[in-house]
């Protein structure tokens, strides 16, 4: 089991706690879709991912940008227990998305730009590693039911 | 993912806002990093203090970023621009390549506290390509 100090418990909640998700989801998704483009694979779907402007105002990736975030959101009210809560998550990206687990690790990076960019000074080095040992315990969830 | 003329343009245009600031970013990316990854602290043994903002960690800083602030200044040969470098990395420091990435990322995070309005996607894009493309160079002795 993973074991949280309580700088990180606190950390990880208040982040999220003080979190838009209408507004960083859709712009850490936006991002990874630009900055790594071949992530755009699974999103054939959603319409014009053409270029950045287009990306960043498209209303399919805004939408499951927030999905996302509501994902995380699982794991952030369920801290001692990431693994269980995401086992059916874990299967949905492994069986039926068929998502390459190093995208997971790719939108996490993004997700902690995007949050540096709204935190500036706040976001210290202790802050950034609680995030980042948060995502990075999220993103194993993730991947523990691929086989 | 070789730069392109617009990578190269937007990397000079984000370095020319950033340069002011380098010691400061520099100095930043690498207290950072080591926190973040403490694994990252083997390679620094032999200094008394690994504290973020330390004296050796500042003065590292310095270093890290006059070395990308000459990257910026051969975009267009990375690998010989960076040779001697690479020889020091790998032959000397013998730094694992997979630790390049690591500070990269720290870099990128600084660099979107700091300058959250200039650092786009677009921007970002071009930025994580040219510290991709300056890691191979710099890893380009090693075997």
């Amino acid at each position: 089991m993973v074991q949280w100090t309580e700088f990180e418990r606190n950390t990880i909640q208040d982040i999220f706690a003080k979190m838009d998700y209408e507004v960083v989801g859709p712009k850490a998704l936006a991002r990874c879709l630009v900055v790594y483009p071949w992530t755009q694979r699974y999103f054939a779907k959603f319409g014009n991912l053409y270029n950045a402007a287009a990306i960043m105002g498209n209303p399919l990736v805004a939408k499951h940008g927030v999905t996302v975030m509501n994902g995380l959101d699982k794991a952030v009210k369920n801290m001692d227990d990431i693994k269980g809560i995401y086992a059916e998550l874990s299967v949905l990206h492994s069986e039926k998305l068929h998502v390459d687990p190093d995208n997971f690790r790719l939108l996490a990076d993004c997700l902690s730009v995007v949050l540096a960019a709204q935190m500036g000074t706040a976001f210290t080095a202790d802050v950034q590693a609680a995030f980042q040992k948060f995502l990075a315990v999220a993103v194993s969830s993730l991947c523990r039911q691929y086989h | 993912m070789s730069l392109s003329a617009k990578d190269k343009g937007a990397v000079k245009s984000m370095w020319g806002k950033m340069s002011g600031k380098a010691d400061e970013i520099g100095n930043e990316a690498l207290s950072r990093m080591l926190v973040v990854y403490p694994q990252t602290k083997t390679y620094f043994s032999h200094w008394a203090d690994l504290s973020p903002g330390s004296g050796p960690v500042r003065k590292h800083g310095k270093v890290i970023m006059k070395a990308v602030g000459d990257a910026v200044g051969c975009l267009d040969d990375l690998t010989g621009g960076l040779s001697a470098l690479s020889e020091l990395h790998a032959f000397k420091l013998r730094i694992d390549p997979a630790n390049f990435k690591i500070l990269a990322h720290c870099i990128l995070v600084v660099i979107g506290a700091m300058f959250p309005g200039d650092f786009t996607p677009e921007v970002q894009l071009s930025m994580d390509k040219f510290f991709q493309n300056l890691a191979l160079a710099l890893a380009e002795k090693y075997r």
